[in-house]
């Protein structure tokens, strides 16, 4: 395994300590739909703002048309505010984010660039890997919430 | 041993096949009918391939993510493996019209930066049932 990640970035996080786990989206219908287009990226990874902007711009998302009907996304919103970093006591992600920060991209948040340096770096656009937000084409486990694979 | 779970896939896909022929003959018979034409796989293939402008630069064409061959396995921007669009290689396409409509609300807005027309969907679909 390449040595690319401190091993102290899940206990950075205020992960609990056995944890090699984030609790992955799991719920319906939040994980079929948001896994579509893209890994469906843990809810505990972000703060509930950033969801709540996200889920509430789904027709500009990235550079495509991610609309949903309204019944579902507010289903997935509330799901994703009931798990985002605050509910589930994740200090550490929102450590270093300023009250007026509100990252759309979780390789905007400052825990991720303390842990993987600069998302335009070569390393995230290389062909194999799709971009900062292709999570499993380093963490084989991602899926599955394993990040600890280092 | 090996023949078994082929023959077993095979009697499936033969049991499915009317079920799922329906819903998607009656959905491209519906945008069909409200455009007033006879569909064409030859018109589905040329859209399928155009590059319109209009939509986002990310994604001028529909072959940029499905890639030109609608037989072949697709990849979103973000790295995800898109199921080929091609009837014959993903059966249950083109069967769930709410899924459908989601797609094409999402999709034509991307490359287009519009609605796709009742024609272009008939035409499109019935390319990709063509196949």
């Amino acid at each position: 395994m390449r040595p690319f990640l401190p091993l102290a970035a899940l206990a950075a996080l205020s992960l609990p300590a056995q944890a090699t786990e984030v609790p992955p989206m799991a719920a319906e219908p939040a994980r079929t739909e948001c896994s579509a287009c893209h890994m469906a990226y843990p809810p505990g990874l972000l703060p509930a703002r950033s969801w709540k902007a996200i889920m509430g711009s789904l027709d500009k998302h990235f550079g495509e048309n991610a609309s949903l009907d309204p019944a579902t996304a507010k289903k997935i919103e509330d799901y994703l505010v009931a798990n985002s970093a605050e509910a589930m006591g994740f200090t550490g992600v929102t450590r270093g984010l300023a009250a007026d920060q509100t990252p759309l991209r979780i390789a905007d948040m400052p825990w991720w660039r303390s842990i993987h340096g600069d998302p335009a770096g070569r390393w995230f656009h290389s062909g194999r890997v799709a971009g900062p937000g292709d999570c499993a084409a380093c963490h084989e486990g991602a899926q599955q919430g394993f990040f600890h694979d280092e | 041993m090996r023949a078994a779970p082929r023959f077993l896939a095979l009697a499936l896909a033969l049991a499915a096949a009317p079920a799922l022929a329906g819903p998607r003959d009656d959905l491209i018979a519906g945008f069909a009918g409200a455009a007033g034409i006879t569909p064409s796989a030859e018109r589905g293939h040329a859209f399928f391939l155009a590059t319109p402008g209009g939509g986002n630069a990310d994604t001028p064409s529909c072959s940029t993510c499905h890639t030109a061959d609608p037989r072949a396995e697709g990849r979103t921007r973000a790295g995800k493996a898109i199921a080929p669009m091609a009837v014959s290689k993903t059966p249950d396409r083109f069967t769930d019209a709410a899924k459908v409509d989601k797609w094409f609300r999402r999709n034509c807005d991307s490359v287009l930066g519009r609605e796709c027309t009742a024609a272009e969907k008939a035409d499109i679909l019935t390319y990709f049932a063509s196949l």
